[in-house]
């Protein structure tokens, strides 16, 4: 979705009577928006009675909250110990070569490749989330079918 | 007759196909005009076998498994008349791996619809959360103590004794907030809990309220785990519409009000002061303790902060009485641990024993060994922050202060099981490399002692003066251990100074370097 002030404040301002609003806030902007722009901070400040240097910091520690949207898929790779066990490591390298980019950047046909530490699948390794949808027993044929699935 | 089917809706069962075999059993039933009805259970932790396929009989529930949408038309028969068939394991309890188990807090999980209020209640819940409501505060706090049941997120803190402390301060608002920021490799127990039995969560997080007099309850759920978060919203809202939560709790007057929270990708909100920030809406940085929670916690107010598997233990305590769940277990380390068997194993899964089972029986008997049938190597206990520990020290019970004294913990019961191939120094310097990522940045021993650790196992790696760069590894695993806020930094040598004392030879590099 484009950038809209409007909504923003809409979201800022659904959140606001709650306890420690701005986690809320920054989670719906994500997911409305696909990341949190940069000029949703002043405004989300003014909201909060926050700093926009708190906002920004708040913005800037979690690796959820984006600064950029993202591909139209989103594989996120598990890369702990669990899933390293089960060949992780190997099967991330020829993830990230199939598409041509390195772990965490964005291919240029809209497949986003991100590390995850742990995804609770732990039983079921090498495990990924693509499009929030978990999958476990990976191969990278499976992986590649399963992203293409979601590409299509 | 209506014959009934069980396909777990547990998001790891999911992971590997128990939607589409779902959807193929229903489609397939359709068009046999079978009157079929299909509940969406949690599942039962045996994971090798999922997607897990019940049914129903006169005789209790038989299995089938793993069931993949493509073996449904051939098995349908079989299913329909819960019949032989070659994926078949015989009836559900007498699979040994169950069988063998003695579960307590995860009695219904895999039994019960998750979010069916009714099916929660004919299986023995909100027994607990009844008697709670007769008791008085105190003798709620004493009955947990007596129990001796402690901290399942990995510190094995006393949960009754915290519990009191909250109880014992005048405030005008407390909280209860759980910690479901299951972080750690290898653990999945909490995720199972909140996917296939929410209620009891609940129920847990409720008679945390009443015995310490918090009014306002917060879960605070990891953000990769989407399920747990959606079924614990939705039966939160089932247990607000049944008056077991509101402003009158079960109709006594007494009020708790539940909020469910989403993380947001940091492993040290984990650490619960950190949680506690990240609850309040700010970066998850580590609080420098005292004061501790219970007198300072959520919004500077006297806060009880427990592990989803504490709190999940809760009920059965109240509704069994202390001296039930005590009397499992072995030492100080009283009642049954979930253990979370996990990596390259055969079997991985859920296991619930009561503390003292070996870590033999656990990898082996249940595990079945390697997954890759390579020769096993190493396993690491306690997720990320964990020690490995060698094939020799696979006999020792898992019970608090057992692996303690072998210089190992417990955690969160996670059992991490690496074969053969395991680099241990590669496994070191991942350690630190993790420890890098995720830490907070408050304190400069974890900051900077984690980068600086990193690099120079990668001099060890790369064959550098390899004896004195691992003796300065050790010199900063002490400064890191003995120097930093919390455990994300104070544990991270854990797992390093294991690899370097149990596997020294995979820290000599020259004969590898001189093959390649």
């Amino acid at each position: 979705m484009p950038w809209n002030p409007d909504l923003v404040q809409e979201i800022a301002d659904a959140h606001k009577h709650e306890d420690g609003a701005l986690l809320p806030i920054l989670h719906a902007l994500n997911d409305r928006f696909g990341y949190v722009d940069a000029r949703a901070v002043p405004l989300i400040a003014d909201v909060l009675n926050l700093s926009r240097a708190e906002v920004h910091g708040v913005v800037s520690f979690y690796h959820d909250f984006r600064e950029a949207p993202a591909g139209k898929v989103v594989v996120k790779v598990c890369r702990a110990e669990a899933c390293q066990s089960m060949g992780a490591m190997g099967l991330i390298e020829q993830l990230c070569g199939r598409h041509g980019v390195s772990l965490g950047d964005t291919s240029a046909a809209g497949v986003t490749i991100e590390p995850v530490y742990c995804l609770g699948n732990c039983a079921c390794a090498p495990a990924a989330m693509v499009n929030d949808r978990l999958h476990g027993r990976l191969d990278a044929e499976r992986l590649d079918s399963i992203i293409a699935e979601a590409q299509s | 007759m209506t014959v009934t089917v069980y396909v777990p809706a547990d998001s790891a069962a999911q992971s590997v196909g128990a939607e589409e075999t779902a959807a193929a059993i229903l489609k397939e039933a359709a068009a046999r005009g079978l009157d079929l009805k299909l509940v969406r259970n949690g599942s039962r932790g045996l994971f090798w076998l999922e997607p897990l396929v019940e049914v129903m009989t006169t005789a209790g529930r038989v299995a089938y498994g793993p069931v993949m949408a493509t073996d449904v038309p051939g098995l349908m028969d079989a299913l329909a008349v819960a019949g032989d068939h070659p994926l078949c394991h015989g009836p559900t309890e007498d699979i040994p791996y169950l069988k063998n188990q003695e579960r307590l807090t995860f009695a219904r999980i895999g039994v019960i619809d998750p979010l069916a209020l009714d099916d929660y209640e004919a299986h023995g819940g909100l027994s607990g959360l009844r008697k709670a409501l007769i008791m008085d505060p105190e003798t709620v706090c004493e009955e947990v103590t007596e129990s001796g049941l402690r901290g399942r997120g990995g510190a094995g803190f006393p949960a009754g004794i915290k519990w009191k402390t909250v109880q014992g301060l005048s405030a005008p608002q407390k909280y209860v907030c759980c910690n479901a920021d299951e972080g750690d490799s290898g653990t999945f127990a909490d995720r199972m809990v909140m996917e296939g039995d929410p209620f009891m969560l609940i129920e847990g997080m409720i008679i945390a309220g009443l015995a310490s007099g918090a009014t306002e309850g917060y879960v605070y759920i990891r953000s990769e785990y989407p399920r747990a978060v959606a079924q614990m919203e939705a039966a939160a809202a089932v247990m607000e519409k049944a008056g077991w939560l509101g402003g009158s709790v079960g109709g006594s007057g007494r009020a708790f009000r539940l909020h469910v929270r989403k993380g947001a990708g940091a492993y040290i909100c984990g650490e619960e002061s950190s949680m506690l920030e990240s609850l309040e809406g700010k970066r998850g940085t580590v609080r420098a303790k005292p004061p501790i929670p219970a007198i300072a916690g959520l919004f500077g107010k006297p806060t009880v902060i427990n592990n989803v598997l504490t709190l999940a233990s809760v009920p059965i305590i109240l509704a069994k009485g202390a001296s039930f769940y005590r009397d499992f277990g072995m030492g100080r380390s009283r009642g049954t641990q979930p253990f979370q068997i996990a990596g390259n194993v055969k079997r991985g899964g859920l296991v619930e024993k009561a503390f003292g089972v070996t870590l033999r029986e656990l990898i082996e008997d249940f595990g079945g060994g390697t997954a890759s049938g390579r020769p096993f190597r190493t396993a690491q206990l306690g997720g990320p922050l964990g020690a490995y520990v060698s094939e020799d020290m696979l006999d020792l019970p898992a019970d608090y202060e057992a692996l303690a004294d072998a210089q190992a913990m417990l955690g969160h019961g996670g059992i991490v099981v690496f074969d053969e191939t395991a680099d241990m120094a590669e496994m070191a310097r991942f350690a630190f490399e993790f420890c890098e990522i995720e830490s907070c940045g408050k304190c400069t021993p974890c900051r900077i002692g984690a980068i600086r650790g990193r690099e120079t196992v990668e001099k060890v790696l790369r064959g550098e003066n390899v004896a004195q760069n691992i003796a300065l590894v050790e010199d900063l695993c002490e400064l890191m251990r003995d120097g930093s806020l919390c455990a994300m930094g104070g544990l991270t040598p854990m797992p390093v100074l294991s690899a370097i004392r149990l596997f020294p030879e995979d820290f000599d590099r020259a004969p590898r370097l001189a093959a390649e």
